[in-house]
């Protein structure tokens, strides 16, 4: 039986829009302090008590997202999450990724088997 | 519900809350005892002599996928129109009071009821509503506000209030 | 220009305390995310990936070099330096702060600006041809048509609900520089038989999922009339627009779903009506009080002679600047599309330096093109040079007009939430690629257009070659389409095949450019030869023999 997905949460703060990852019942402003949750119940809960927070009008939107763990760190699966985490890939000197280069997403390989093999026109 | 209403229905003056003296009747549900009836439309149609009859004054609440030019014919003796906003994106209403006023010279009371905001009282002013039905903790100030926000329009409505255009000629 | 009166001025002030009261009330949880984002979008507002973004409107594309100097501040104080120029014809900028956006507005309408409906399902910014009132054909300026529909439009309490966003072009030239017929509603300034000048007015053009050319649904509609017959397609659009699916609820759905005869049939009916109450017609007087702010300079009696200059002045008069109406002028093409640059975007520092330009040489307006460049319009052509010098020097002397590297791209996945595929950086590899001035004349006349997803804000469906970013499976992939076209000659592109990865899709590009040089005939633009041919011949070659291995 494959392992669950690891997730995290995230969300926008209200007031200037920056994003946020919930790290123990409160939200940091890197991907790389947040909380990672390995099981469904803990990810399910925290975004229960996220809740909290929209009602405050602290965040708006909070969601889970999956992320990969790798020796190099934890990395959003997604290119969406990736982009978010670090700023946009085209301009380094702009988002998180200006105080901090880590978060510049690491080159990933995309094995062929995961290629799509026929004809559909996504959309 | 709380109702608030204009006197005369155009421009600020003479907001009120006011005693609702018209009861709405599900569709299924007998008539009550006392005057006064707003029925939804399907109901209208299939029961309009009896409610003129024995129920007056009638009201029709339509859906905002019912367009008013169905009723033209009664609108002299149905004394209020309820529009329905079920939720404040849908703008249909806006385009029904108009139609009301402007084109078949709706004299009768225009009624909001649903999801609508705040944001959204001055336009149904002047498209040609004059009644609300709103939350529990509204207040007349509230209301004054929304009306108030903008002082003069570009365009013309059913209100008949002077456009900027019309203002700058006079000066 | 347009330049406020105190009515005008005052509407704007009190739109900026309306929203900063309804800031308040979002901040206090009075109003909940639901019931703001609405009001937040009249007003241009978006939450993005990484910020909010605000979305201020350039009216008609037209810009006063006090203007540039505010969006420069704004740039400088509340956001990162930079501001984006888009397909519409406004600018974005990418990291406001809500709880300062009131104070942005407030500093916008100090300088005659706002960023009233630049979002959310109401009458957004009317555009116009980027040359308006320069161009040498040109029948009439559309511009003081266009104010008259900002003014009418703005806070419409008809139409600020609408089933979806509602966008209107207008055009004085038989040349449509403003892409009218994929818009919701467009207006074409044409001549009758007796010579009057009137409006053709479009209807059921737009992008996105299900592209459509607009039709015609008035032939010839009177200045005097042009408002009541607007109000009469939009109230038939409010009315009957479908509200229970986003996908459908554009007036092109319900524009073609009707019909042109039964369209016309139920505008007419309202617009009989409307005419006759008489509140919204446009009197002479009216149109001749607007006329007279778009009245242009005082043309001098100058020498047509171009002066000469060095290669690359040359190279820059090939392409970037037009044939003005006036003898001893030109209209001068400011290029936001260096070779890899992010397409459309210009420095707080580039702004100021265009507005000290344009006071040295005497220019009031700048206008921004759809095309996410820049445009002066009135240039005499003996200050060419200088003026050419100066734009090198800013970096802003691209000589790519109209060009293969002259990329249009929406922000895509960098910085748009409802992205599905980044699409700057392809613009940046295609550029890089096809640097080679030479090349790119010998290719010649080349519009690519990029969007990120199928909302088409890259307005991928009118490129020559449009390039559609998708997400298959969490890859970014790249749909071609050939053969779209935004002129009067408007064509939906047809899409090719499965798209590409990121890394191929440049290579695709460049298969395709090459078969075209093999296949074009004398004078043919790669639009002709692919109007010529079909589709076959590219597709053959853009599926080369690495990519197949790949499937």
């Amino acid at each position: 039986m494959a392992a669950p997905t690891p997730q995290m949460l995230t969300a926008n703060r209200l007031k200037d829009g920056d994003v946020l990852y919930w790290k123990s019942g409160a939200w940091v402003e890197s991907l790389k302090d947040g909380d990672v949750f390995a099981e469904a119940a803990p990810a399910d809960a925290a975004l229960a008590a996220a809740q909290a927070y929209v009602g405050d009008n602290v965040v708006v939107n909070p969601y889970l997202f999956d992320v990969r763990v790798a020796a190099s760190g934890i990395h959003p699966v997604k290119e969406r999450e990736i982009i978010r985490a670090a700023g946009p890939s085209v301009r380094d000197d702009l988002g998180k990724q200006a105080a901090d280069p880590s978060l510049r997403p690491v080159p990933r390989p995309v094995p062929r088997a995961t290629q799509p093999k026929d004809d559909d026109v996504s959309i | 519900m709380p109702l608030i209403k204009f006197g005369a229905h155009s421009h600020d003056k003479g907001a009120q809350f006011v005693e609702d003296p018209f009861f709405f009747v599900p569709d299924g549900k007998a008539f009550p005892e006392e005057k006064g009836v707003i029925v939804t439309l399907a109901r209208f149609q299939g029961e309009k002599e009896n409610l003129f009859t024995h129920h007056a004054p009638v009201g029709v609440r339509l859906a905002s996928n019912e367009n008013p030019q169905v009723l033209k014919a009664d609108l002299p003796r149905l004394a209020v129109i309820v529009l329905e906003f079920p939720k404040f994106r849908d703008g249909r209403a806006f385009s029904w009071a108009r139609m009301l006023r402007t084109r078949f010279d709706y004299k009768g009371e225009i009624r909001a009821t649903g999801d609508f905001l705040f944001d959204q009282i001055a336009f149904m002013a002047r498209t040609g509503f004059d009644a609300w039905e709103v939350r529990q903790d509204f207040t007349l100030d509230e209301f004054h506000r929304a009306m108030t926000e903008i002082s003069h329009p570009y365009q013309p409505a059913p209100d008949g209030k002077r456009t900027i255009r019309e203002l700058r000629a006079t000066q | 220009m347009y330049r406020y009166d105190e009515f005008d001025a005052r509407f704007v002030a009190e739109r900026v305390a309306q929203f900063r009261g309804q800031v308040a009330r979002r901040l206090s949880g009075e109003l909940n995310e639901d019931q703001f984002k609405p009001l937040r979008l009249m007003n241009g507002l978006y939450l993005q990936l990484h910020a909010y973004m605000l979305r201020i409107a350039v009216p008609y594309g037209t810009l006063s070099a006090t203007q540039l100097r505010k969006l420069a501040h704004i740039a400088r104080k509340y956001d990162k330096g930079y501001g984006h120029f888009t397909t519409r014809q406004n600018i974005q900028f990418n990291w406001p702060r809500l709880v300062d956006v009131p104070d942005i507005l407030a500093e916008l309408a100090s300088v005659e600006m706002h960023a009233i409906q630049t979002s959310g399902n109401c009458i957004r910014n009317v555009t116009a041809d980027h040359f308006a009132g320069a161009a040498a054909d040109e029948i009439e300026d559309p511009r003081p048509i266009a104010e008259i529909i900002r003014q009418w439009s703005s806070l419409h309490p008809e139409f600020s609900f609408l089933p979806r966003k509602f966008k209107i072009a207008v055009s004085g030239s038989p040349n449509d520089r403003a892409a009218l017929k994929f818009h919701d509603m467009a207006l074409e300034i044409v001549k009758n038989d007796s010579g009057e000048t009137g409006y053709r007015v479009y209807v059921g053009g737009g992008m996105g999922r299900t592209p459509y050319i607009g039709y015609v649904v008035g032939d010839f509609v009177a200045k005097a009339d042009i408002l009541a017959f607007l109000e009469s397609v939009m109230r038939v659009y409010n009315e009957q627009g479908r509200r229970d699916n986003l996908f459908k609820a554009r007036i092109k759905i319900l524009a073609n779903a009707l019909g042109p005869d039964e369209m016309r049939r139920q505008a007419m009916v309202e617009f009989e009506e409307i005419r006759k109450a008489g509140t919204l017609q446009v009197p002479q007087e009216e149109r001749d009080r607007i006329d007279a702010y778009f009245a242009p300079p005082v043309f001098e009696t100058l020498s047509d002679e171009m002066p000469q200059g060095d290669a690359d002045f040359g190279n820059w008069l090939k392409t970037n600047v037009a044939k003005h109406r006036a003898p001893g002028y030109a209209i001068a093409t400011i290029s936001l599309k260096p070779i890899g640059g992010v397409p459309g975007d210009a420095t707080h520092e580039q702004l100021d330096a265009l507005a000290d330009l344009m006071d040295r040489f005497g220019m009031a307006e700048i206008r921004v093109s759809h095309e996410q460049n820049l445009v002066l319009p009135h240039a005499k052509k003996r200050d060419l040079p200088a003026i050419f010098a100066r734009l090198k020097e800013l970096g802003l002397a691209t000589p790519n007009a109209g060009l293969i590297t002259d990329i249009i791209a929406c922000p895509g996945l960098d910085y748009c939430d409802l992205a599905n595929a980044r699409s700057i950086p392809i613009a940046q590899k295609i550029s890089e690629r096809f640097a080679d001035l030479d090349r790119q004349h010998h290719i010649g006349e080349l519009k690519i257009k990029i969007s990120g997803c199928i909302n088409a804000c890259g307005h991928h469906h009118a490129g020559h070659i449009g390039i559609l970013g998708v997400d298959k499976k969490g890859v970014e992939f790249y749909q071609l389409q050939l053969g779209g076209s935004g002129a009067e000659d408007a064509s939906i592109g047809e899409i090719m095949g499965p798209g590409f990865g990121k890394d191929e899709i440049a290579d695709a590009v460049e298969r395709v450019i090459g078969c075209y040089l093999e296949v074009r005939k004398d004078g043919e633009r790669f639009l002709d030869t692919y109007r010529r041919v079909g589709m076959t011949p590219f597709k053959n070659v853009a599926y080369g023999q690495d990519l197949h291995a790949a499937y």
